[in-house]
């Protein structure tokens, strides 16, 4: 079996390295030329527990996990925990890097498992299984090929060697980037453990056909994750500031920002709480730095308060919502699309704000800088919505889409000299928040600077701050306020680059609409749909606040029928979609999933077969499907 | 002087400050009740802002949310009413991004021991250089008279109808715990020391706390109006060097005792001008720019770090 892509699977326990073990075995692929992408499964737990990364690796472009892998290789859990006897209530954590990934192997997949920590007897009718699959098993001591030529801890070394020797790929590759990372010892260790697997595993008699593909590309790639990417778009917006306190999966995007900050002149605050964490980032915008904050959902939750004050003093504040399962603490390092009402509506009164949910790593990028430029334009929050998958997914990228000039712009600020210009109060304050701008925009003063001075108060208030409740000031102030809403929409529309994100033949029949990480499998889907003889085309949506009207009313007008896939079960993105334009209810129906695991291609495909051409719906389904208005 | 934010230093080049430059060119009509405490806390801030030196463009003052909250309507500078209880992680941000800003915070008792408890913790535990006044008046006075955290305990409200269990927070021992390296306690019915105290706390490079006994005539009618009132530094019966942390902590455990038994004992409680603020902790780590960062944003000549550099680790 010589295919055009190869899914690898490395499973084992949390704290075995699974996570680091895998991103250079992806490298490896994307340095020979192959579009990389990855899916990672981890328990909210430090040590043990079942955790497994997929790497699916083609010679043409992946954009998401796929159905089913072709390889597993299953190390032991070195922390696994099981009862001395009885029945474990979580089930025998050590044989589950074999078990607990059985059900999505391909036919004739292959398996190599460390025999020196698992035991197949321990696996209900593993024999039977293999047969049944035309698996081809292979087991390999692999803990004491590692404990004889370095230390037992590199048995992943030898599993990567394992692998490398049945896909016919040679060592080099492996032994650059050990270089890379390591050295001494450590690094010769590491050789030798790589170089005696793959000799001996080589040796062997091969009875699959199984190989790694060969590719090319023709320009530089670079690996990396949604979280990677919005915190290089932040940098190249010139945000030097970020506020924050841990939460999986919020983490990645600070400590990412974290490490960088210093040494190009940033600050990085680890506070006590997302309370403050948000505030800090109001203070330090406030203050005239370009700066961020951001949450999962239950650290989201508790900077309502302050997103609200940034939409009454119109600071300038990017909040990142890494999404994960809720509700409360739900589901912790498993994806979910369930914050979407949260992140729109949450604080009182009415929302004033900028919401975008990039699609891919490359959107993530683009619209964490389209964050900010528009935030300090336009004196508004804009939150960049994340989930769990987004956020550690690592793909292939080329180099030249981060080759771009940064704009460390503050946007709507004025000059000491414009200030002295500006139309000041008979008080002598600086008038701040006008009435009059037609686009709404009324530019700041920064703190420090001559005759700038004025009052930000979360109060209803006067053009130059102070507190003030009449009518006449408050519709005004209301009003100008939502012209900004509106500016900005003409503005994104007007951009060369959409955020939305089409895809399949423009005349197709049926529609597709999905919004924010699940893009790339509705693409694939689409693709398949397509060459079923289907008519489907997609329309990824990415910003939701202010909403795309035209661009998702003319792709509904110009098909029979849309799916709207997400990853909730209250359908919140069709509901929005409903909300902003009105109609079209009888057109959407609804693809969703809540399980805790991100939709694969085929989940997309037979849910269109059931919704469109009244398919069965399989009883092991871990979708839903939710018909359109008045069906 | 700095070149973008030319108020900043202004003073050092030998400019007069006079204390009307911080009353508004038309001032709002005041919001506090006749006899209200917050009008001395005003005047002393007035009072104090020509002695250290600072304009008000230079100035930035973030209250949060109470009768307190209103202290930025009627004093004139840059300025953030924040929300409650959140004026402290606001006013310390704004520190970092600009250092030559004179940065002050301000809220009442239910918003900065109460709601906001965690960020005075955090705050003086940083030893962030910048003033925090806490305008302490036993009650909730905006919201018609609830028990707050400094209410003693017994104190009847709508809340606590039958007399509040709690025994009331220790502010200046929290402020001492937690880190603050200045700790008073003054009084709305001393205005020379008031002045002097915020003149100094305004002065000291660190997190300077000071809880400043604000009378409620409407609300707290049964509380003393704070007089008489002792400064321990001019009293002879009491001895302590404010300078060490021990007798301060043992002075400041029985001033709050005291003020529930109708004896108000003012003065500085605890002074360290050893300690490093965190601005001069996060410089000293490379952890924060020797210039302000605000500057960097107005620098036409800045250089700006590109994600493409970082892209290494990625290939």
């Amino acid at each position: 079996m010589t295919g055009d892509e190869l899914i690898w699977r490395i499973a084992g326990g949390s704290g075995d390295g699974i996570d680091s073990t895998s991103q250079n075995f992806t490298k490896a692929l994307m340095r020979t030329g192959l579009d990389v992408f990855t899916h990672r499964h981890y328990p909210s737990r430090i040590r043990g527990g079942h955790t497994y990364v997929e790497v699916r690796a083609a010679d043409h472009a992946v954009k998401s996990r796929g159905d089913g892998y072709d390889f597993l290789l299953a190390l032991g859990d070195s922390f696994a925990r099981n009862p001395q006897d009885g029945e474990a209530y979580y089930g025998n954590e050590e044989v589950k890097p074999l078990t607990e990934n059985l059900d999505e192997l391909r036919e004739g997949g292959v398996i190599v498992y460390d025999e020196g920590l698992l035991d197949t007897d321990e696996v209900e009718n593993f024999d039977e299984r293999v047969e049944a699959n035309d698996w081809h098993v292979y087991p390999l001591d692999l803990r004491s090929l590692a404990r004889e030529h370095g230390r037992e801890i590199m048995r992943n070394t030898a599993g990567v060697a394992a692998t490398a020797a049945l896909i016919d790929m040679d060592t080099g590759i492996f032994e650059e980037l050990m270089a890379d990372t390591m050295s001494g010892e450590m690094l010769e260790t590491n050789v030798e453990v790589l170089e005696e697997a793959h000799a001996v595993v080589s040796e062997m008699e091969f009875t699959h056909d199984l190989e790694v593909p060969t590719g090319s590309h023709d320009e530089e790639q670079v690996l990396l994750n949604g979280s990677h990417a919005v915190a290089y778009g932040a940098i190249d917006e010139g945000c030097r500031f970020i506020a924050g306190y841990p939460m999986t999966p919020w983490t990645d995007v600070f400590t990412i920002m974290t490490q960088h900050l210093p040494s190009i002149g940033g600050i990085s605050e680890q506070v006590e709480d997302e309370i403050a964490a948000a505030s800090l980032a109001i203070g330090a915008s406030h203050a005239g730095v370009k700066a961020m904050s951001g949450s999962s959902g239950g650290g989201f939750a508790l900077m309502s308060e302050p997103l609200g004050l940034a939409e009454m003093t119109e600071t300038p504040l990017v909040l990142v919502e890494a999404m994960r399962a809720g509700p409360s603490t739900g589901m912790p390092t498993k994806p979910e699309q369930g914050d979407l009402e949260h992140i729109l509506y949450t604080s009182q009164g009415d929302s004033n704000r900028v919401v975008f949910a990039p699609g891919t790593v490359a959107e993530a990028y683009e619209q964490s800088r389209e964050a900010f430029r528009v935030a300090y334009e336009y004196q508004i929050p804009v939150v960049i919505v994340i989930d769990q998958k987004l956020s550690g997914e690592l793909a292939s990228v080329p180099a030249s889409h981060f080759d771009r000039e940064p704009n460390p712009d503050l946007g709507s600020v004025l000059s000491e000299e414009e200030i002295q210009e500006a139309p000041h109060h008979a008080s002598g304050t600086f008038n701040r928040f006008r009435h009059d701008p037609e686009d709404g925009v009324s530019p700041r003063s920064i703190p420090g600077q001559k005759d700038g001075r004025f009052l930000a108060t979360g109060n209803e208030h006067t053009p130059q701050g102070h507190i003030e409740e009449s009518p006449d000031n408050r519709v005004a102030q209301v009003d100008r306020r939502t012209r900004k809403l509106d500016s900005i929409r003409e503005d994104l529309d007007e951009q060369e680059h959409s955020n939305q994100t089409y895809y399949g033949p423009e005349d197709a029949e049926h529609g597709i609409m999905v919004w924010g990480s699940q893009q790339g499998s509705v693409e694939e889907a689409v693709d398949r749909l397509n060459e079923q003889g289907e008519s489907v085309k997609m329309l990824g949506v990415s910003d939701l606040m202010p909403y795309p009207k035209a661009d998702v009313t003319a792709f509904l007008e110009s098909v029979d029928e849309c799916l709207v896939v997400e990853m909730n079960i209250t359908a919140q993105f069709r509901g929005l979609t409903q909300k902003e334009l009105g109609r079209f209810g009888e057109k959407m129906s609804s693809l969703l999933k809540y399980n805790g695991n991100p939709f694969e291609p085929a989940e997309v495909v037979e849910g269109f077969d059931i919704q469109v051409n009244g398919g069965d719906e399989p009883p092991t389904a871990q979708t839903r499907i939710e018909p359109a208005a008045g069906d | 002087m700095s070149k973008s934010f030319s108020a900043i230093g202004q003073a050092e080049q030998g400019e007069e400050i006079d204390r009307e430059a911080f009353t508004p060119g038309i001032e709002p009509q005041a919001t506090w009740c006749p006899g209200c405490g917050d009008f001395s806390v005003l005047k002393a801030l007035k009072g104090a802002m020509p002695e250290v030196g600072r304009t008000p463009d230079e100035t930035l003052l973030v209250t949060g949310i109470g009768c307190s909250g209103k202290l930025n309507s009627y004093f004139e500078s840059y300025a953030m009413h924040s929300i409650h209880g959140r004026s402290l992680p606001i006013a310390r941000a704004a520190k970092l991004a600009n250092p030559g800003l004179e940065v002050i915070a301000a809220g009442g008792d239910g918003d900065g021991y109460g709601i906001g408890g965690n960020h005075f913790m955090h705050t003086a535990r940083e030893n962030h250089d910048m003033t925090y006044i806490v305008f302490d008046n036993e009650i909730f006075g905006l919201t018609k008279g609830q028990t707050s955290p400094t209410s003693p305990k017994g104190h009847e409200s709508k809340t606590q109808p039958h007399g509040s269990a709690k025994d009331p927070i220790r502010p200046l021992s929290l402020a001492l715990t937690s880190g603050a390296s200045y700790v008073a306690r003054t009084a709305a019915v001393n205005p020379r020391q008031a002045t002097e105290i915020l003149t100094e706390a305004i002065e000291h490079d660190g997190f300077a706390h000071v809880d400043f006994l604000t009378q409620c005539p409407t609300w707290n009618k049964d509380a003393k109006q704070y007089v008489p009132y002792t400064d321990v530094q001019d009293s002879e019966d009491f001895d302590f060097d404010v300078h060490d942390r021990q007798e301060a902590a043992e002075m400041m455990h029985e001033t709050e005792d005291k003020l529930y038994e109708g004896e108000v004992l003012t003065g500085r409680f605890y002074i360290d001008e050893d300690r490093r603020s965190y601005g001069e902790e996060k410089r000293s780590t490379g952890e924060m720019p020797e210039e302000p960062l605000a500057e960097r944003y107005f620098d036409e000549e800045a250089d700006w770090e590109r994600s493409y550099d970082l892209l290494d680790a990625h290939k």
